[in-house]
């Protein structure tokens, strides 16, 4: 759901001096300029190794925590059409971090390395999971613009680079095809509805907006790996370029349900084609990147207060595993 | 830290009469479990009829630093392709 | 007096909306992904269940009532699901440990009621019944694996199995509405069912290395008639808070 790299750094600076082959750097950097897969074990560049395990278990994880925000209406939905709905669409995050999770893995990197990295606070997700769901409108709000983000990041990405990323999104494009519909619909039935309910849809309009343009991660004078992650086609348009296309997709479709998007200076500019909008609060944005979000800690508790609870039942079937072996290697020694 | 379950790729037939094809991987500490969450994961839209799974670590992967050796030979046996042989257009049927 | 089929229906319905929305609790917490996937497809198909047996129960009534009115606005003691339902999922020993014995006993009425005299239960039975036997084989899977797993896992389960047992005599209880039901081969024959499930339910234990559930205890029933556990009236509240904040609303 998230795919622009939070860590600041620098892809291949951060890193020791390259040591590696000119001649294979060469092929390698001509095969991703013919637009080849790269698959996982041909060779490649450290940074490039480094830079994706980065991006998709990051990617991964702005799934799972993902499914925390909305998880938290699916015992609330207001309709039992609604409910499945909702939890078909959590399990689809769900199984959209495993995909990734998988895909990460290809590049020597353990499931279990991640998921500590995310609960040590190592790794990053998402900031738009750190807000809080406070009312039934937020689950459509986050279908419509959340996901509506995060297609507009992922559907580039099914041609990205890494064979197996890129297989990962072409499967998870097409699951999510359902998730921004679903959203606006709530949307437009609450638009259409009660003025309590029209209330509540504005509000969580209102809510989600501005953490939803932050979404496509930081201006680009200020995202240094952009221009490295687009020449090795592991991201294929910049921050500004794709939250530009967001708003001028989305504020139509506000306006189509009599929704107000909360911006004074949103403005149709003519001569640029695009819209105008207003100045992104950048102060908030590090600091929820910073884990300074309304509920990170709420979000990292539940997190692993999930995995721990869940490792004696890893531990007990990885126990009846052994058990079975040693019972059938017994049994083929007699 | 303990480890995570074995890693187990999946193949799922699409429906009768094709082949299975790999789709992705689960992690399961057994085969029984791998086939359920292969299930749970990968066919949750009628996905599949049929599912194969095999522990990741038992797949022996040919090396792609061979692909040379291993694959370019091929390329020169043009006569095992049909093309490769003239027919007059009069004659049919082959 | 409520139609005998209305109140059948209804209580079939109601037992797949409560473990439905027990099961869909779990979502996002589950001990991995992949598990947390099969619960919330076990979750959607009792869900779905719900869904229908519901709005046949409404539509039986023919007083205007909808699957959703029915879910949404009946207060705890016009519930008729069984105990064992409502209960709280507990660890994942406790979930897995009531999945197993209730979709096991599922499977075993849903057969049943697939071939009864009204077809509109039957057609729903017919395809819940393949639903629901998955889910007694992934709960059979897992019981068998915590019971023969480490000490820990073994321990739990056999306290999960020993809390749910109390409830297990109740699924297979018949009231008057019921027999009645039965004479016109419309409602399952609930006592005969039973030799079918203690022997799925001993074949799973066997195979765990686990104890049979500490038996006789004295069976704790009133589900069908609406006397619940404490936990129903607290899953309503979250189930219904929305719709019945707004109940001039669409969703």
């Amino acid at each position: 759901m998230y795919t622009t790299d939070l860590s600041g750094k620098p892809a291949g600076q951060a890193e020791p001096p390259s040591e590696e082959p000119a001649e294979l750097l060469a092929r390698f950097e001509a095969r991703v300029a013919a637009d080849e897969f790269i698959e996982p074990k041909d060779w490649m560049p450290e940074a490039y190794r480094k830079t994706l395990v980065r991006q998709i278990s990051q990617h991964a994880h702005s799934e799972v925590v993902g499914m925390l925000p909305e998880g938290n209406w699916i015992t609330r939905a207001p309709s039992l059409k609604r409910k499945a709905v909702l939890l078909a669409k959590v399990q689809d995050e769900g199984g959209h971090g495993l995909y990734l999770y998988c895909a990460a893995e290809t590049l020597g990197t353990s499931r279990q390395e991640m998921i500590d990295a995310l609960h040590s606070g190592r790794a990053k997700y998402s900031t738009i999971f750190n807000y809080p769901t406070l009312s039934w409108a937020d689950v459509g709000a986050i279908g419509w613009l959340v996901d509506g983000a995060a297609i507009l990041n992922q559907v580039p990405l099914q041609r990205t680079s890494y064979g197996p990323y890129a297989r990962a999104m072409v499967r998870v494009c097409k699951e999510e095809s359902f998730h921004q519909r679903q959203g606006y619909e709530i949307m437009m039935t609450l638009a259409a509805g009660t003025p309590a309910q029209k209330r509540m849809a504005q509000d969580a309009l209102d809510r989600w907006w501005w953490p939803s343009l932050m979404m496509f991660g930081p201006p680009d004078e200020a995202s240094p790996n952009s221009a490295q992650s687009i020449r090795w086609r592991i991201k294929r348009e910049t921050n500004d370029e794709l939250r530009q296309k967001f708003v001028d997709i989305t504020v139509p479709q506000a306006e189509a349900i009599g929704l107000q998007v909360p911006d004074p200076a949103l403005c149709w500019n003519e001569a640029r084609g695009h819209y105008d909008f207003g100045a992104i609060d950048w102060e908030e944005f590090r600091a929820v990147i910073r884990g300074e979000g309304p509920v990170a800690k709420e979000r990292m508790a539940a997190r692993t207060k999930a995995w721990e609870d869940g490792a004696w039942v890893r531990a007990a079937a990885e126990a009846h595993a052994v058990k079975q072996a040693a019972r059938r290697q017994a049994e083929a020694a007699e | 830290m303990s480890a995570d379950w074995p890693l187990w790729e999946v193949f799922i037939r699409a429906r009768g009469g094709l082949s299975h094809r790999h789709v992705g991987s689960v992690h399961a500490p057994d085969s029984a479990i791998a086939l359920k969450h292969a299930r749970d994961v990968y066919t949750r839209r009628m996905e599949g009829v049929s599912i194969w799974v095999a522990r990741s670590s038992e797949i022996a992967a040919s090396d792609p630093a061979e692909a040379g050796p291993t694959f370019a030979p091929a390329e020169t046996k043009v006569y095992r392709h049909p093309t490769f042989y003239s027919i007059p257009p009069h004659v049919k049927n082959m | 007096m409520d139609d005998p089929i209305f109140t059948y229906a209804l209580r079939i319905g109601d037992d797949a909306l409560v473990l439905g929305q027990r099961v869909s609790e779990w979502c996002g917490t589950a001990p991995t992904l992949e598990v947390d996937l099969s619960l919330a497809n076990v979750a959607l198909d009792l869900i779905g269940q719900a869904t229908l047996f519901l709005g046949l129960a409404g539509e039986i009534e023919g007083a205007g009532r909808d699957a959703d009115r029915l879910a949404f606005f009946r207060d705890v003691d016009a519930f008729q699901n069984a105990l064992m339902v409502e209960q709280p999922n507990g660890d994942f020993a406790r979930t897995i440990a009531r999945q197993f014995l209730f979709s096991t006993y599922q499977e075993g009425f849903y057969g049943a009621l697939s071939h009864s005299a009204e077809p509109r239960l039957a057609a729903i039975a017919a395809k819940a019944v393949k639903e629901v036997r998955y889910h007694a084989a992934l709960a059979g899977d897992w019981i068998v694996r915590l019971g023969d797993g480490t000490d820990e896992s073994r321990q739990r389960m056999i306290e999960a199995l020993d809390w749910h047992w109390r409830f297990v005599d109740e699924l297979f209880a018949m009231d008057a509405g019921e027999r009645a039901l039965l004479e016109k081969s419309i409602a399952v024959d609930r006592a005969a069912l039973r030799p079918a499930f203690d022997a799925a339910v001993g074949a799973i234990l066997a195979a765990g290395d686990l104890p049979a559930p500490r038996y006789p205890q004295r069976p704790v029933m009133g589900g069908r008639r609406g006397h619940h556990s404490e936990h129903l009236g607290h899953l309503l509240a979250t189930l219904q808070h929305i719709p019945r904040s707004y109940p001039d609303a669409r969703w």
